[in-house]
This record gives structure tokens, sequence and C-alpha cells, in this order.
């Protein structure tokens, strides 16, 4: 049931002398909601880098829906691709396609499916994050902050991945508009079966739909956990992270 | 029933209805061969979708039999679902929340419309580009007034990136062209047995008009794009805006330094390029002609009058003023998209090079009206 789809073991980075990840480890199980958290230069964009083959580790083995990293093959990588779906944190949409484009071209590059059913498709994306039936037209310089986040969601999800990164998703995002992007990828997770692996600072979002989260730290992993495990260990970063004792989680 | 490694719609045409039985796999990688089976369906009598025997389904099925379960009912057939498990409802009801309808994509417009549309922008392109050579010399003329606020260093580091950094690619096209041009007409010289007068060609052409019009195309092509991008890119960046709020002008950080440094530095390219250029052509005219290096210069100092020179230098500052200012004008106008920095950069150099031959010409002809 709880089948590990990501697995991180004694991962080292550096950028030249300066050593970000220190022999870190982590787990992510199937069908979970995953966080990875921690201040800023952390190491934890890097992680997440590191999942999705944009940069490789100094050491160690990052397992993704079982193929080894370092030793994958670049076919093995294209498959992999094509399972999983990334939000960047600016939206990454191409500029010079409008929305529907920037959606419908995954469909064109990786499917032989008729036009019509892939106006259909992109028409249901763009309702399913949310976005008004016209955002399809607009060109990403056209949208707001939100409507881009959203129209990225909408190309991450287009291929239906197992696995979503996402970075940041609720940046820069108004708090309801936030809450609705969380509630959104809980209906997901649980009607797609979808595994989320996401970097974010928003303590609503780990309180609310976080199923484990690893807190970075340190150059290490300081804690992995449920919210509830986490909180018992006595640390000063999760202290400080989660404003214990002050304004933020209460014991 | 059938193997479940991919999708599969068998259909079954009864009496009163048309049964289709679906079953496998319907996501996305499995789904072609079922969509061109259901477009190429034309069913007579109403439609039961018999949907329990499939495995595993995605949005991309639930969109075919949404599709062309609309396309049936818009026909005017029943189109009903049997077998259909609390997965497939659920999932439904996802990707059909709301009454889902498509969206027309918005009109084009017919070619009269863009025609005039597209004047009507270039009219106004003329005016915003006035507005912009307005605003840089109020500022230049504020700037004049208060000598603390002018970028030297700026100006400084602008010389050495647009001249010092230009001299290799500048001594290598002015040397081919005294080049090809010594090589041709020492052919037609050769001919009278005026080879002498290859002096008089190579000086006269290449001072007056040949080397600043190459160099200025350089130029154009090297600083000018790199102008527009970097402004493009700033722009891009909020960094503008930001420059703005802090009430650090863009005209006086970025526009007038670049202009004075290009201005300040053509003159002494084009002279470089004068050097260079004839000295292309003194080796032809030995190799060709066997005129010593010592013979053809002391032939030039009678046979080229210092103002062919002159006027060639003199040009510099104009050319290098338009292509400066183009290029930085360009480079405001990108906005937020990738693509605009190329199609802004591509204009700026199309639009520089213009306006330098263009110039050149009245320069030409006014001097020439003056007898110069």
């Amino acid at each position: 049931m709880n089948s590990i789809i990501i697995e991180a073991r004694d991962i080292v980075t550096a950028f030249g002398d300066m050593l970000i990840h220190d022999h870190i480890n982590c787990s992510i199980r199937k069908n979970e909601i995953y966080a990875l958290l921690g201040g800023s230069g952390s190491g934890k964009s890097t992680l997440l880098r590191e999942m999705i083959l944009l940069q490789h580790p100094k050491s160690g083995t990052l397992k993704v829906l079982g193929i080894d990293l370092n030793t994958i093959t670049p076919l093995e990588a294209q498959n992999l691709r094509r399972q999983w779906g990334v939000l960047f944190q600016s939206g990454a949409l191409y500029s010079s396609l409008t929305v529907g484009e920037n959606i419908a071209m995954l469909y064109h590059e990786y499917t032989d499916l008729p036009p019509k059913l892939i106006d259909e498709l992109v028409g249901i994306k763009i309702d399913l994050v949310g976005l008004p039936p016209h955002a399809r037209f607009l060109y990403p310089s056209e949208l707001s902050g939100g409507m881009v986040k959203r129209a990225a969601l909408a190309r991450a999800l287009a291929l239906d991945p197992k696995l979503l990164f996402l970075d940041e998703p609720t940046s820069g995002l108004d708090p309801l508009s936030s809450r609705q992007f969380d509630a959104l990828i809980a209906q997901l997770r649980d009607l797609l079966g979808l595994t989320v692996v996401m970097v974010t600072h928003d303590l609503d979002t780990i309180h609310h739909i976080i199923d484990r989260f690893a807190l970075l730290g340190e150059k290490k992993v300081i804690a992995e956990g449920t919210l509830n495990e986490v909180l018992q260990y006595n640390h000063p970063i999760i202290d400080y992270f989660f404003q214990r004792g002050s304004y933020g989680i209460k014991d | 029933m059938q193997s479940s490694s991919t999708a599969h719609l068998e259909i079954i045409n009864e009496h009163f209805h048309t049964l289709l039985q679906c079953s496998g796999m319907w996501t996305l990688p499995y789904l072609s061969t079922v969509a061109y089976q259901l477009e190429t369906l034309n069913p007579e009598s109403s439609v039961i979708w018999d949907v329990s025997h499939i495995s595993e389904i995605d949005s991309a099925g639930i969109a075919l039999w949404q599709l062309y379960h609309r396309a049936f009912e818009h026909k005017g057939l029943e189109s009903k679902l049997i077998g259909a498990n609390p997965d497939h409802d659920k999932l439904y009801r996802l990707l059909y929340s709301h009454t889902y309808e498509p969206e027309q994509p918005p009109k084009t417009h017919s070619w009269l419309y863009v025609l005039g549309h597209e004047t009507h922008q270039n009219i106004l392109g003329i005016g915003t580009f006035l507005a912009f050579l307005g605003e840089a010399f109020v500022l230049l003329v504020y700037t004049l007034l208060h000598p603390t606020q002018i970028r030297y260093r700026s100006i400084v580091a602008h010389i050495f990136a647009t001249g010092a950094t230009a001299l290799p690619i500048i001594a290598l096209s002015a040397f081919l062209i005294g080049v090809v041009v010594a090589y041709q007409s020492i052919v037609q010289l050769q001919k009278f047995g005026a080879d002498i007068f290859i002096v008089d060609m190579i000086g006269i052409s290449l001072t007056r008009e040949l080397a600043p019009l190459i160099t200025a195309i350089v130029v154009a092509g090297r600083s000018g794009s790199a102008f527009t991008a970097q402004i493009g890119a700033m722009k891009m960046t909020q960094e503008i805006d930001a420059m703005k709020t802090m009430g650090f002008d863009p005209f006086t950080f970025l526009v007038w330094p670049r202009v004075i440094a290009l201005m300040i530095v053509m003159p002494l390219l084009i002279f470089f390029a004068d050097i260079i250029g004839i000295f292309g052509g003194m080796v032809i005219a030995q190799a060709q002609s066997h005129l010593s290096f010592s013979e053809f210069v002391h032939r030039l100092q009678g046979a080229l009058p210092i103002k062919h020179y002159i006027i060639g230098v003199v040009k510099g500052p104009f050319f290098a003023f338009l292509i400066a200012i183009v290029s930085t004008y360009r480079g405001f106008q990108v906005s937020m998209n990738t693509e605009s920095i190329g199609y802004y950069t591509t204009k700026s150099v199309v639009n520089s090079i213009f306006l330098v031959i263009a110039c050149d010409a009245i320069f030409s002809v006014l001097l020439t009206e003056l007898k110069l």
C-alpha cells in the first residue's frame, strides 16, 4: 500500500566549495502530499531540482518511481518525464504560446489524439484549475499572477501524471486563492491517485493538506514525518520554523 | 473480458439501440484508436455506453466519452451510460463540475482591418519615437545644467565595450573591404595602364564613404543589438521600474551614456578603419601591380585631400547618434514576453542600418551640392 515513490539516500550536493546537502535521506510514499520545508537557502529547491533531473547530486542515490537517477538511460529519462508534471514557481509558461497552446502542446507531442478531443481536454483542464474559459486564448503576459499559477498547474496536469512536483505553489496568491489551490491539490490527489511533492513556506498549506514533510536545515534533514511527529522533537530550527509559542502552531 | 493493456471499444448494433461495450485502459496513451472508431461511428438509434469493464480511466477517457455523448445528443439521439462505478463518477464530477461550455476562439480580422491597424500603429510609432527623443533631450539639457549627474563611469564603460572590444572585427571588415575594392579596381585600371590611380581610388572611396559605412554597420549589428537586448532584459525584470521608483532616470542612466559613448567612439573607429582599409589596398597594390608601400604612401599624400578624410570622420557622430538612440528606444519597447526581445532587437538593427544609409545619402547629396 505505502510503497515508496521517491527515495533519497545520502545525497551530497555542493556548488564549488559550498556544501548544500550533507548526506540527506528522505522517502516519499505513494499517494501522499509531501513537502520539503526549510528556510531560504536550505537547499529544498535544489533537492526538488535533483528529483526532476535538472541537476545532479555530487554523490548519493536518488530513486524516482523505482528508477535510479544515477544510472538512468536517456530513454528511461524521457519516459519518466512523461509520468510527472512540474509546476515552477514563476509558472514558466511558454510566452509565445497562448494558455491553450501551452497545454495542447503536450498532447500534440506525446499522443495522436484527434484535434477535437485535444480541444475538449484543454477545455476541461482549464476549467479544472478554475480558470475562466476565455483564458485559453490569452498569452501568459496577459494573465495575473494567480492565473499564471493556475495555467501552469493545468499544463502540469495535462498528461494525467502520477507524480506532481510543485515549487511554491501558493506563493504570490491571495489567502483565499491559496486555500482553493490547496483544496484543489488535495482533491486531485484523492481522485487521480497523485503523489504530490512540494516546496512551500505557507504554514496554512502545511497545516491543512500536507501528510508528511522533511524539514531541511544546517545542510541536513532535521526531521521527517507528520506535523505531530515532528513537533515532538526539540530543535531550535523546528521551533523557529513553526513559530512555536508565539502566534504559530500551538503546542 | 478483453486484455487490459489497451483500450477497446466493441460496437454492437441491436434492434433499438447501439451498444458500445467499453473495456480496457481508457487512458491517454491508448485512446487514439478508440477515438477514431467513435469518429467514424454514425449511430442511427439510441446509444448505450457500457463502461463496466473499463479497468482504468483518466481525464482523457472521460473527456472522450463526454465529447461523443454530447455529439450524439446533439444529433437528437439518446445516449445512456451503464455500469459506471463510483470512481468514474467522482472523476467525472471533478472534471465537469461546472457546466463546461466550449468557448469560441476570438475572431480574426479581415486583411483590410489588419492593414489599417498596422498603418495606424506605425503612425503612432513615429509619435512615440518623437516623444522619446523629446524626453531624452529635455533630460540632456537638465543633465548638462547639473554636470554632477553625468554618468562618467558608465560612459567610459560603454566606450570600452563598444569601442575597444570592437577593434578586431572592424579591422577585419575594413581590411577585407580595402582588399575587395583594390582588387576589383586594379583589374580595370590596368587596362588603361593607369595602375597608379589605385591610390586615389582607395584613398578617396575608403575614407569618404566605405570606412564610415562599414564601421557603422558593424557597430549597429554589434552594439546596437546589445543596447536593445540589455535594456529589454532590464525592462522584463522590472529593473527599469525599480530605477524609476528610486529616482534614477532611465535617460540619464541608460540612454545618454550609451549615446555619448558611441558618439565619441565612432569617429575613432572610422579613423582606425581608414588606416586598416588603406593598408588592405596597399597589400593588393603591391601584390598585383608591384606598387611598393613607400610609393603608395608618397602618392597618397598628393592624391588624398584632407577634406575627404574629415567628411568621413564627421559622419561618425551622426551615425552613432542614430544607432544608439534607435536601439535604446527599441529596448524600452520590449514587453513582458521572451519573444519580444528578439523581435525588437531585430527591428533595432534593421532600423539603425537603414537610418545610417539614409543619413549617408543625405550627406552625399548635401556635400556634393556644396562642392565639397
